[in-house]
């Protein structure tokens, strides 16, 4: 799974049916030791209810589609979890409550 | 797989795994003398893996094969805690 923060939305009113109603997030990839940008992106199907801003992890591959959201889909990136906390080396980089 | 470091802990109460009990961990993939090279991923653990150890990590479909992950979205699961690595006939990394 990777690390990533939520920058935005994709809308796209052309789809493959399978698609309808499932929401695309714009998500950034972060740098765990630092949480910064790598301004390196990736547009994932969202699982969880996960907004702009929210750390999240997302999972790749074909473990994408085995989410009830995306089960039987052309995904190869869901958003799988949001992320409360985040600790490297003992030390605390990430906390929901104060990012 | 993947030799590893285990740099860290991530949690989180609202996902869409399924797995019960999930612990996510932070690990940063490193050489054979557990020295870590920046990269990191997250990954289950299914070993009990602790801070800094060096792991194994399998990624993508495999991740998959085992009783607790079976046809769960999960992409990274350290597999094994690593005892020792020996590169070229000489120990570079001892638990």
């Amino acid at each position: 799974m990777v690390l990533g923060k939520v920058v935005g939305t994709v809308v796209s009113d052309s789809k493959v049916a399978a698609l309808e109603g499932v929401r695309f997030l714009l998500v950034e990839k972060l740098d765990a030791a630092t949480m910064q940008g790598k301004k390196d992106y990736v547009v994932a199907m969202d699982s969880v209810g996960a907004g702009p801003g929210e750390i999240v992890f997302y999972v790749s591959g074909s473990s994408a589609r085995l989410t009830p959201v995306t089960e039987g889909k052309p995904a190869d990136a869901t958003i799988t979890a949001i992320v409360d906390a985040v600790d490297v080396d003992g030390k605390s980089v990430y906390r929901k409550d104060t990012p | 797989m993947i030799l590893a470091r285990v740099a860290g802990t991530v949690v989180t109460d609202r996902s869409t795994d399924g797995i019960s009990g999930a612990r996510y961990l932070l690990v940063e993939s490193c050489d054979g003398a557990g020295t870590g090279k920046k990269g990191y991923i997250i990954a289950l653990d299914a070993v009990g893996a602790g801070q800094d150890e060096v792991v194994l990590v399998s990624q993508g479909t495999s991740s998959r094969q085992t009783p607790d992950t079976d046809r769960k979205a999960v992409d990274a699961l350290i597999i094994g805690i690593v005892d020792a690595v020996d590169e070229h006939g000489t120990i570079t990394y001892r638990k």
